[in-house]
């Protein structure tokens, strides 16, 4: 088991750049990230693990960043949304109008991005097992179904 | 060039997919302080004491505010809510009081550290429980509760809090033309926003008088107009800003953090605070959607055509009325639903409960009104054995005919319903009379359909406006009042200015945030209403600018205005477009060769105010409640396992008449969205309540959503009936997707199961329990 015993400055690789921080021992990897690090692309929905708006990459899997506490993601490859740039995915994201108000893209985003790097292959069953982790309360989800199949497919034919 | 009509990106696009759209609580400034509301945790007890001795003594807090420190109440409507409790609770997660900290931990903790004594008090656990002769009572005097916006009718010693009526024709004559009649209870959840987004707000009391506010509200301007009642400041003092907004559905547009973070603020001696909802406080604390009871009696002659329809709708307003007599009326005015009838009697009365307080929910109460109508016409048709898209088709209301409310209708106002209902015929393959049908085994396949109607039951007076400025360039800047929630309001009134000006809409700069100090107000961001009030104000504030662009040029080109045109940035002769002078050389005013200059800079100015709408007449309704109508016809196909009760939804379908469609891939995404959240509505959501009114589904994994994979194929389809005063035609559809779904869902259930489906959510469980009587 990790032990924490002094709060103290701790590194964080968050895209790829070593940020310090001194958390307290209860901080969540959410709240150091939008509090300390100013990357609010990650977004509290529930702080509970029921929505996936914090989704953020920790070495290559979605992780909610709401359950994962600080302490426990120094050392390990975090990447968060900011860290997605011009990427296929976001592209058909806007092309199939996959998202509303936005709130929940960010999450959407780093979970379809993770399946991607695991999941070249994914089939629409593969894509909605790993989508059931968020929600969004704006669109009808198939379009967020649409842009990831979307993604995949001009990823596999490149 | 046309941009209406296209399926132009969201501007906002590029943001919202780096994670660099910023909504209100990513802008953070150092130095804020935290406040914390305690929450009752009982539906109706008597506050006792409230201790707040320890709490006070611990480390970082700042203030620590109850009900004693407030003297006024608030309301839209009628003001009957105490931002703090004052005396005694009355729903489960209502403030009791609040911690200002300066760390969100500490001002947990001392919220943790405040105790209340409570005195429990019987509950009213549903709008027909709180009619019953003995029913405690929520207000004990409602009748003396200041009415802000008449009309609303409390009744002191009931838990009446509103009764609209609708008298129309004659009943007795209504019923002696019906050979058939029908008559069904049906009873509703509240439901709950669930926006993505929680509610919150920040609030600093500059020393200049000035109030700034930032908040996550559809209502900016109303929460300006508020403020300043509520505390004496000049609206010119209270600055209210709003950026992008995760999701609001109507929820949004209530006016409760702002206040209780105004008051926390000035506890601090104006010190910028702010105010959070947790996820549990937003589904606790924050207004729902209303539930709905009701008694519907319908007639109709042996051919099915409607002759009397006979209403009562009690609504859950909760513990406190917010704008739920204005839904009452609302549901009053389309209380038919889609269907001419010549006589109507209907009684909807807003009850208090102790539960949540209720307030517009994407529809403003009509998903659960269309769900009883909807219902009840499935019931009709099967008692006549008519096919139920036909029953719709030969009552649907018609220009000529007259609305509840006794407006005449026109082709304009109304659009086409039977349009709608014969396309989705056509989208659905639909087969009349078709029973359900045998899959295999023990599946059963059946649709159900349902129409809608809805106008926006807003006010007499509401404004909007648009205001266009010019970058040298010769580019446009675009300021409206018209919040950004996900709908594509900004998008769409770009969309509107670039077609006027016949211009690319990457010319076309808009501000996705909202501040009542320099944008001209609309209103609120509700009600469906901004493509037509902010698209008039922008087409209006357009035809100014290119007034003024072709007064300048005229005098450049030596010509008479009237002999110009405007396209692709320049003013030129429309019978000889070579002579022409472009944006860039006059929008900043034009400078002559030799260095003289004329015309400053252009601006164009445009407002809209709502015409020709009526007050319902307290007696008999009659009145004109909206500028337009929109109509549409949906569909659910459900496969149903008789053998669980577990179903599959396999498609839904929505026919809209939007009028013109400006964005075709964003409206349809309203209408999916809309659908998907009707279809959580049918199939699992309530905002559920133990007997003792606690609330149950104060979390999302209790509180469930759809998630990814349990959306159906969606079919989408759109009839295109101008509205003649509305932008390029365009009919409201923003909340449209929502309404007949539920009723098309339970309808098709009803079907496939061969039962009466009256309540929601329709799970597995209360099907079986509907076949079989509970017993295994
Ligand atoms: S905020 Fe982390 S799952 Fe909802
Ligand atoms: S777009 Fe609003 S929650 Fe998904």
């Amino acid at each position: 088991m990790l032990s924490y015993p002094e709060p103290g400055p701790l590194t964080l690789n968050v895209n790829g750049d070593m940020l310090s921080l001194t958390p307290r021992p209860a901080d969540t990897l959410l709240y150091s990230l939008r509090q300390e690090l100013g990357l609010t692309g990650a977004k509290p929905g529930c702080e509970n693990g029921d929505c996936g708006a914090c989704t953020v990459m920790v070495d290559g899997l979605p992780i909610k960043s709401c359950l994962m506490l600080t302490a426990e993601a120094e050392g390990r490859e975090i990447r968060t949304v900011e860290g997605l740039n011009n990427t296929v995915l976001q592209d058909a994201f806007m092309d199939a109008w996959a998202f509303q108000c936005g709130y929940c893209t960010s999450g959407f985003l780093m979970t379809a991005h993770a399946l991607m790097e695991r999941e070249p292959e994914a089939d629409e069953a593969t894509i909605v097992e790993w989508l059931r982790s968020n929600l969004c309360r704006c669109t009808g989800y198939e379009e967020i179904v649409q842009a990831v199949k979307a993604a995949l497919e001009q990823t596999q034919r490149s | 060039m046309s941009t209406v009509g296209e399926s132009v990106r969201r501007k906002e696009a590029p943001n919202k997919v780096t994670g660099r759209a910023k909504y209100n609580m990513d802008m953070q400034s150092p130095g804020t302080l935290f406040a914390e509301l305690v929450t009752s945790p009982h539906a109706h007890a008597r506050i006792r004491k409230i201790d707040t001795q320890n709490a006070s003594k611990m480390g970082g807090v700042k203030a620590i505010l109850t009900g004693d420190d407030v003297a006024f109440l608030c309301g839209e409507v009628l003001e009957d809510r105490p931002p703090l409790a004052k005396g005694k609770v009355r729903y489960f997660g209502e403030p009791v009081a609040m911690v200002v900290a300066t760390s969100e931990a500490d001002a947990i903790l001392a919220s943790l550290a405040i105790e209340v004594d409570y005195e429990m008090l019987g509950v009213v656990n549903s709008p027909l429980g709180g009619l019953e002769k003995n029913a405690p009572l929520v207000h004990e005097r409602a009748g003396d509760y200041v009415k802000a916006k008449p009309p609303v009718s409390p009744e002191s010693g009931t838990n009446i809090a509103d009764l609209a009526k609708i008298r129309k024709g004659d009943m007795a004559q209504g019923w002696k033309s019906a050979s058939v009649t029908v008559e069904a209870r049906f009873s509703l959840p509240p439901i709950d926003h669930a926006a993505m987004e929680t509610r919150s707000a920040k609030v600093e009391i500059l020393h200049d008088g000035r109030v700034l506010v930032q908040s996550t509200t559809q209502a900016p301007f109303e929460v300006q107009k508020l403020l300043s009642k509520y505390f004496g400041i000049k609206q010119g003092k209270v600055v209210v800003e709003t950026p992008l907004v995760g999701g609001a559905f109507g929820g949004k547009a209530t006016v409760q953090l702002e206040v209780l973070a105004y008051l926390a603020s000035k506890a601090v001696d104006g010190r910028l605070v702010q105010l959070v909802n947790s996820r549990e406080q937003d589904l606790a604390t924050s207004p729902v959607g209303t539930g709905l009871q009701a008694l519907i009696k319908l007639g109709a002659d042996e051919k099915g055509r409607l002759s009397a329809a006979e209403l009562t709708f009690w609504m859950d307003a909760g513990a406190y009325t917010d704008s739920s007599p204005r839904m009452a009326r609302a549901i009053a005015a389309e209380c038919t639903g889609p269907y001419r009838v010549d006589n109507v009697s209907c009684d909807t009365y807003c009850v208090y409960t102790n539960h949540t307080y209720a307030t517009a929910y994407r529809g403003f109460a009509h998903m659960p009104m269309t769900f009883c109508i909807e219902r009840a016409m499935d019931k009709l048709a099967k008692q006549l054995h008519m096919d139920p898209l036909q029953i719709r088709q030969l009552n649907a209301i018609q220009p000529g005919d007259t609305t509840p409310t006794q407006v005449t209708l026109n082709l304009s106002r109304l659009g086409d319903l039977r349009a709608c209902i014969e396309r989705m015929e056509t989208l659905l393959g639909w087969e009349p009379g078709k029973a359900p049908t045998h899959i295999s085994g023990d599946l059963v396949r059946a649709i159900g359909v349902s129409c809608f109607w809805k106008t926006s039951s807003s006010p007499q007076n509401a404004i909007s406006g648009a205001i266009i400025t010019f970058n040298q360039e010769g580019s446009m800047n675009l300021a409206t009042g018209a919040v950004e929630f996900g709908a594509g309001t900004k998008t769409t009134s770009a969309q509107i200015l670039a077609e006027r000006m016949d211009m690319s809409i990457d010319d076309v700069y808009i501000h996705s945030h909202v501040s009542t100090k320099v944008d001209p107000e609309h209103w609120k961001t509700v009600a469906s209403l901004s493509t037509f009030m902010v698209g008039r104000a922008v087409l209006d504030a357009a035809d100014d600018a290119i007034r003024q662009l072709k007064t300048l040029a005229a005098v450049i080109l030596r010509c008479s205005p009237k002999d110009l045109a405007v396209s692709q940035g320049r003013v030129y002769i429309k019978d000889d477009p070579t002579m022409n002078v472009a944006f860039k050389d006059i929008v900043h005013g034009y400078q002559y060769p030799e260095g003289n200059s004329i015309g400053g800079q252009i601006m164009g100015r445009g407002t809209y105010i709502v015409r020709h709408l009526s007050p319902l007449n307290p007696e008999d309704g009659e009145g004109r409640p909206g500028p337009s109508w929109t109509v549409g016809c949906q569909a659910v196909e459900v496969e149903l396992n008789q053998r669980d009760w577990t179903y599959r939804i396999l498609r839904a379908a929505t026919v809209i008449d939007a009028g013109r469609v400006i964005n075709p891939k964003g409206a349809r995404g309203m209408v999916m969205g809309g659908m998907c959240q009707g279809l959580g509505y049918a199939s699992r959501e309530a905002v559920r309540h133990d007997a003792e009114g606690h609330l149950l589904t104060n979390q999302l994994r209790t509180y469930k959503l759809m998630r990814v994979g349990e959306q159906p194929k969606y079919l989408v389809d759109f009839v295109e009936t101008a509205q003649i005063d509305a932008p390029y035609g365009a009919r409201a559809v923003g909340e449209h997707g929502v309404l007949g779904i539920p009723s098309a869902l339970a309808n098709a259930l009803s079907a496939a199961a061969g039962i009466e489906i009256d309540q929601l959510p329709a799970t597995p469980e209360m099907l079986w329990t509907l076949k079989t009587g509970g017993i295994l």
